[in-house]
């Protein structure tokens, strides 16, 4: 039997953790509502009540609670950032996922006992910068940003005893992870200064006779034909015009999709497969929890019989950004 | 919910949407009201959400039904509109199959956007507070009903 990593899944609101855990979730991933979490959307994520029914729930099936505190402290402002690290201690979460240094540096000092995971918005694709976290905040687990190559990824593992948590589905964009201000440049806001790229209020859907735009700030990003897949409004998944030629300059609407190389993800020795979209429905949660508890579980009893069953593909390709997907940078054939 | 029903993707033909264009909409927008009220009697949908919602005016228009309904919050309850005298301040579009799935929980209000089978027009932030406001409902399960050879 082979050793399986975790599933780990989001959740932005009770419901939604709950169709995690009900679907085969080894480990959901939470936040507060506010800009200490990089996905602060109006409605979205759990105030202190509905995180401790959602705590509850999940530790009485066995699973465990990651909370991510995955923004950086503002100046002046560092204090609400420590207060965040208490409170998710106080809840009793299994792990809390960090990206600010300053903050692990916090975290590990007043609350040593409990276990910290890198952000992927730490942004740290190397073991010496992991190493170095190790080292100095005792971090359990990295989750690695989506710029590694399969083969880089291993070199990582190898070089580390630090547990490696890889993404295995969901929207990707340009992947300055941690370090984008994209959004700011149109709407002077983004996921380091308020919790979310593209707040909704700089966001305008115009429907027109046969076409959809999209703008933000006012800003045209893309020109949607009525049977053209959308994606998320945002400037890296923009069409622009660049030497005469419209096209997505930096980055298309597209959702990774690891299925393909899961054996090969397991045979390096991942330790934890995330899913990204804190953002989506208990609906998109189900699909896509359920679609990877298959393929890992078909996965038990060794690599060789393993193949992609198309109805997998089809229920992942349904809920993909611009309903396309990808292997990213995992498989970067001419590096 | 019955895990094994699953509600598929159809579209009403469209001699529907031209009879329904004639037919009078308030009974739809009486029933969707009725609808949102229980549900807040049931305290299911949060006090901060709601706050957003108030004096603000939303259409959801069954596109292949040729239904639609006008409605706003004010003062703790839903209320239907029947003759708006302005554009809404957020709008739904989508088939009937597609508000359905919805519903159901069955598809993600962002799939279908992405699909392209929901438009979603006006306030985006208003949009996204009613999408998490939804989301974040826990309806109470119904009944199991003990069905025979299940």
């Amino acid at each position: 039997m082979s050793f399986l990593p975790d599933l780990v899944c989001p959740a932005g609101s009770l419901p939604a953790l709950k169709a995690a855990v009900d679907n085969g979730a080894d480990a959901v991933y939470l936040g507060f509502k506010n800009d200490t979490n990089a996905r602060n959307f109006a409605g979205l994520n759990f105030d202190a009540k509905t995180m401790a029914d959602g705590i509850r729930y999940a530790h009485g099936k066995g699973r465990e609670v990651l909370l991510a505190i995955n923004t950086f402290a503002q100046a002046g402002r560092v204090a609400d950032w420590q207060r965040a690290v208490d409170a998710a201690v106080d809840q009793g979460v299994d792990a809390i996922i960090l990206a600010d240094v300053g903050l692990l540096d916090y975290a590990v000092h007043r609350h040593p006992q409990q276990r910290l995971h890198l952000s992927v918005q730490g942004s740290a694709t190397s073991y010496e910068a992991i190493n170095f976290c190790q080292r100095e905040f005792g971090i359990r687990r990295a989750v690695l940003p989506r710029v590694l190559t399969l083969a880089q990824v291993e070199h990582v593992i190898k070089n580390t005893t630090v547990e490696i948590e890889v993404f295995g589905f969901g929207s990707l964009c340009v992947m300055n992870e941690g370090r984008c201000w994209l959004s700011s440049y149109a709407c002077g806001e983004s996921p380091n200064t308020v919790g979310a790229c593209s707040p909704a209020k700089y966001v305008k859907w115009d429907k027109k006779p046969g076409e959809m735009e999209t703008r933000l700030n006012g800003i045209l990003i893309d020109r949607f034909a009525d049977s053209e897949p959308a994606g998320y409004p945002t400037l890296c998944k923009g069409r622009f015009e660049v030497e005469g030629e419209t096209y997505y300059a930096l980055e298309e609407p597209t959702s990774l999709n690891v299925l393909s190389i899961l054996p090969e993800i397991l045979k390096i020795g991942v330790r934890a497969i995330k899913v990204e979209g804190r953002q989506r429905s208990p609906a998109y949660v189900t699909q896509v929890t359920r679609t990877l508890r298959a393929a890992l579980d078909s996965l038990r009893d060794g690599n060789e019989r393993f193949h992609v069953k198309p109805a997998w593909q089809a229920e992942l390709a349904k809920v993909s950004e611009g309903s396309q997907a990808t292997l990213g940078a995992y498989s970067r054939p001419w590096r | 919910m019955n895990p094994t029903f699953a509600i598929p993707k159809f579209r009403l033909p469209g001699f529907v949407a031209g009879i329904g264009h004639k037919l009078p909409q308030w009974p739809h927008a009486l029933a969707l009201v009725g609808g949102l009220n229980a549900a807040l009697k049931m305290n299911l949908l949060p006090e901060d959400g709601l706050t957003a919602l108030e004096d603000k005016l939303f259409r959801v228009r069954v596109l292949d039904t040729g239904g639609e309904a006008s409605y706003t919050y004010r003062d703790g309850m839903f209320r239907p509109v029947f003759r708006p005298a302005r554009e809404p301040d957020l709008a739904f579009a989508a088939n009937l199959s597609a508000f359905l799935q919805l519903l159901a929980r069955q598809e993600d209000p962002d799939t279908l956007f992405f699909n392209r089978e929901l438009e979603i027009t006006g306030d985006t932030e208003l949009g996204l507070v009613v999408k998490n406001m939804l989301d974040a409902v826990e309806w109470p399960s119904l009944p199991q009903l003990p069905f025979p050879g299940r």
